[in-house]
């Protein structure tokens, strides 16, 4: 009975929190017009959290395009069909790689960090103190944040695919010899725009909103201690990456399926 | 303040080589630049079968890619494809009895149109249509019709 009793509390606790989660999230999107007033604020959101975070993208796509190259090649050359190593890697970049690994990154690099400013600005009463001068904390601290993530996801999405196709024609081409000709022309014979590449697109918004949209709410919704705020980085970033996983499944089944 | 610019200058730089990220993808990678250039002229052909052509694929000359497909259309009165192929209109000599074939890259790649030129001394111009074809070769029937001609030789014996 004790057992079952705990299970209803942390059930209700969770209902609580998402619904905490989505008042919070409408409350984010009201403070967009407000933002665009004062696009400075959001400015300096983007640079800290897409500019910054531009190092560990561009590298982790880079390696990820060559190893697909390498991998790739190996399969392929049984069939004698490595001339398709163009479309596989481009096609796997851009459908799944770019916006999955992006996002995973992204919620490493910049939702960690998030959470751990905001619930820091929380354990520290600075954002009371903002309420206590009657500036909304929401619209002045959260919502550049938020809106920032949403921004750079796709681009730095974009950004990981193209660098990936990079590494994956420096893999092929460069060490293995692939005809360049070949990966390229099959590569933009088989690769649709809307298809693929819109559909990657909006999978990398979709995840962007997703992941910084969790980062921002753990951080603002965060135990007041030290160690409240180190839980919330944790959750932010467990909840964050699994969400990604989980979302991406989803999308692919409804972009994809019927194909 | 000079912070501050600099923090602008990256933020712009940032947001334009995502842009750019995204143009290399549409331009580069996906075929979306085949809509782009149509520029060339069209020639079509009509043939009975054409296999695994797809519009975008290469039309050739002795292996150096000369165009591409433009369009692939069915002739409800002949019963046949009729493909249309845009050419690059730097390879303006090709003689009118020039003769189109349709063939495989490799055992299971991508189908191509391969042209072998003629000795006529009037050249191809936009709109005209090439009157020798070669058709696809099917795997499948190739197959059907070496099964089927081994049956009939086992049952006249």
């Amino acid at each position: 009975m004790n057992a079952l009793q705990q299970l209803g509390h942390n059930a209700l606790v969770a209902l609580q929190r998402l619904g905490r989660a989505s008042l919070f999230l409408w409350a984010l999107l009201m403070g967009l017009p407000s933002l665009l007033l004062r696009l400075p604020l959001l400015i300096q959101q983007v640079f800290s959290v897409g500019v910054l975070s531009l190092v560990i993208v561009v590298v982790a796509g880079l390696f990820v395009g060559m190893v697909l190259g390498l991998q790739g090649y190996y399969t392929l050359v049984d069939f004698g069909a490595e001339e398709s190593l163009g479309v596989m890697v481009a096609l796997s970049l851009v459908r799944e790689l770019g916006p999955v690994v992006a996002a995973l990154l992204f919620a490493g690099r910049a939702g960690s960090a998030l959470t751990a400013e905001i619930g820091l600005m929380k354990a520290t009463e600075q954002l009371s103190g903002m309420e206590m001068m009657a500036v909304d904390p929401l619209k002045r601290v959260i919502a550049p944040r938020f809106f920032a993530g949403v921004l750079s996801m796709p681009l730095l999405a974009a950004i990981f695919s193209a660098v990936g196709v990079m590494g994956g024609y420096i893999a092929g081409v460069g060490l293995l010899g692939v005809d360049a000709g070949a990966f390229w022309s099959q590569m933009q014979a088989r690769v649709d725009f809307y298809e693929d590449i819109m559909n990657g697109v909006i999978k990398s918004i979709a995840f962007g909103i997703v992941v910084t949209w969790i980062a921002v709410f753990e951080g603002y919704d965060a135990v007041p201690t030290s160690e409240g705020v180190s839980r919330a980085t944790t959750r932010t970033v467990v909840y964050a990456s699994l969400a990604v996983l989980g979302l991406d499944f989803v999308l692919t089944a409804l972009m994809f399926g019927e194909v | 303040m000079q912070n501050t610019r600099l923090i602008e200058t990256m933020v712009g730089a940032f947001v334009v080589a995502g842009i750019a990220a995204l143009f290399m993808l549409a331009m580069k990678v996906s075929n979306l630049n085949a809509f782009a250039n149509v520029d060339g002229y069209e020639v079509s052909a009509q043939f009975e079968n054409i296999g695994g052509l797809k519009v975008l694929s290469a039309v050739s000359v002795g292996g150096v890619r000369i165009g591409r497909v433009s369009a692939i259309d069915f002739d409800q009165e002949d019963y046949e494809a009729v493909v249309t192929m845009t050419i690059d209109p730097k390879y303006d000599r090709l003689p009118t009895d020039t003769s189109a074939s349709i063939f495989t890259s490799g055992l299971l790649g991508e189908q191509y149109i391969g042209f072998e030129p003629g000795g006529e001394e009037l050249f191809l111009k936009d709109g005209d249509q090439i009157t020798l074809t070669q058709s696809a070769m099917v795997l499948e029937q190739i197959i059907g019709q070496f099964i089927f001609s081994k049956a009939s030789e086992g049952a006249s014996e």
